[in-house]
């Protein structure tokens, strides 16, 4: 087997097995860890697919961003050392085994119609330039709405944390 | 890179070749230990440890290092014990992992990647991730306030950190930090200052200085050393930690001092080019330029660690997001409109 090959079954196995930790726990902290390996993973498998930037971008938005977020929140909120009555055995029996099996039934059909095609295509040698050059050329509005749709977003959480500081609470 | 190795099995090479780092980080803990407590010695007129090994007590790191291996490995009984023993290997592991992008000279750096210097910020918000867990896992409520200010240092902080590395890096052109420090060699400003980034442009200076404020935060040092301030938190995250899973703590806040002090060298001071043009100049002089300058910059962040005094939480906060986020964006445009009419 290729070293690459082997790469790829460590980060796919780290990825699996730590998403699955993160559904079946029941403490909702260990959750949010195994979070950070799923996504630890995922990056890496960004990386064997000679997407860098993709991948030093989920590091950065997601591990570094949104689960210190999320694990911010989680210690702020949860008492009881974050252990939730979370009910991790099955409810609705019927509706989920549906679901679950036209789930299966369409992507197994999926996986098995599809002609995957193989090419050897070139390494990309410069990724972030011609990512950087389509950004402001081809995708520039979509890339300018998403900042502006950004900006919105902080300014109405700035203006909703301060009208909830300037007001006075009742309770006083 | 790897192939200058010549024809040893390339599994080798690439070991050989991320072992140099290593080296470098472990040599430098241990001189980095013993020299920052000769600094504080000086600094409050005693003379630090100075019975060790004969001369002013060079061997006290070494022996502080014998005594840690032998110390018993405490894990609290209701810790979270996988999560708990786990942190401070992530901790080093993230630092380490981020000198992979660093040209230390011309001859050597981890990788070429082309991301660079978006791969080192990326890296080392990884760093403050173990903060929280060795925070959360201890089971103890210093430990956790340590870990929750780190998430908060850590909000506050990236954004300037991330801004000024762009200040530079509008300038510069490049993400890859070899073809940055290649771009300031030469000695032309004013017929003799060498064509460091710090002196091209005089915004960057002002961009240092925020840059320089920013890694103090993001390293955890004096005077925003708030996850670990032992006057308030006992010792923060590391309460609980006893013999090797401590020094790996420790290791990783050197190592960390380390690489942003190095971060800083490559774009404002010239990385591996040598001050004096081409005069002493080449592959191993690159080596000891860059770690000469990297020393000097962890020179005056202990410096200013028994100097100043700490700041509290909300006063970060409003260093980090009133004045330090305005004002580097102000200065990114400054900087633009300079590089436009120069």
């Amino acid at each position: 087997m290729e070293f690459t090959a082997i790469l790829f079954y460590v980060f796919a196995i780290l990825t699996i097995g730590s998403a699955s930790i993160m559904v079946f726990s029941k403490n909702i902290v260990h959750s949010a860890f195994a979070l950070m390996f799923t996504l630890i993973g995922v990056a890496a498998i960004y990386v064997l697919l000679y997407a860098d930037f993709l991948a030093a971008t989920q590091l950065l938005v997601y591990v570094g961003g949104i689960l210190i977020l999320i694990l911010f929140g989680v210690m702020l909120t949860s008492q009881e050392s974050a252990k939730l009555n979370f009910k991790t055995v099955t409810v609705n029996v019927v509706p989920a085994s549906i679901l679950s099996v036209t789930a299966l039934v369409l992507l197994t059909y999926v996986f098995t119609t599809t002609q995957w095609a193989s090419r050897n295509l070139e390494t990309p040698q410069e990724t972030v330039e011609i990512l950087g050059t389509m950004l402001m050329s081809d995708y520039l509005l979509p890339f300018i709405i998403a900042g502006v749709l950004l900006l919105i977003a902080i300014i109405g959480s700035i203006l909703m944390a301060t009208r909830l500081n300037s007001k006075p609470t009742e309770s006083n | 890179m790897i192939e200058s190795y010549g024809n040893i099995n390339p599994v080798l090479a690439v070991l050989i070749h991320a072992l140099i780092p290593l080296t470098i980080i472990l040599v430098y803990a241990l001189v980095a230990i013993w020299g920052e407590r000769k600094v504080a010695g000086f600094i409050q007129d005693r003379l630090g440890p100075h019975r060790v090994g004969g001369w002013h007590g060079w061997a006290q790191s070494i022996a502080d290092l014998l005594k840690l291996i032998q110390k018993e490995d405490i894990v609290p009984k209701d810790a979270s014990r996988f999560l708990f023993k786990f942190a401070p290997f992530m901790m080093f592991a993230a630092s380490y992992a981020a000198f992979a992008v660093l040209p230390f000279s011309s001859w050597y750096i981890g990788s070429m990647i082309d991301i660079g210097v978006f791969y080192l910020i990326a890296i080392t918000s990884v760093l403050t991730l173990s903060v929280i867990m060795a925070g959360w896992a201890s089971n103890n409520k210093w430990s956790l306030l340590g870990g929750m200010r780190s998430a908060a240092q850590l909000v506050s902080y990236e954004v300037p950190t991330i801004a000024t590395v762009l200040t530079v890096i509008v300038v510069s052109g490049s993400l890859n930090l070899m073809t940055v420090t290649e771009m300031q060699s030469g000695n032309d400003i004013l017929g003799f200052l060498p064509n460091w980034f710090i002196f091209q442009n005089p915004f960057l200076i002002i961009a240092f200085g925020i840059f320089f404020i920013s890694i103090l935060v993001e390293s955890h040092r004096v005077p925003f050393d708030l996850p670990e301030s032992e006057s308030e938190l006992v010792a923060g995250y590391q309460t609980e930690y006893s013999g090797m899973r401590w020094a790996m703590f420790m290791l990783a806040e050197y190592a960390d001092m380390l690489l942003l002090s190095l971060l800083g060298v490559t774009l404002f001071f010239g990385g591996w080019n040598s001050p004096f043009g081409s005069f002493m100049s080449g592959p191993a002089w690159g080596f000891f330029w860059f770690l000469l300058k990297g020393f000097m910059l962890v020179f005056v962040m202990m410096w200013i660690r028994w100097t100043l005094p700490r700041y509290r939480v909300d006063q970060l906060m409003h260093i980090c997001w009133g004045i330090l986020i305005p004002a580097t964006f102000v200065n990114l445009i400054l900087v633009a409109l300079w590089e436009v009419v120069f």
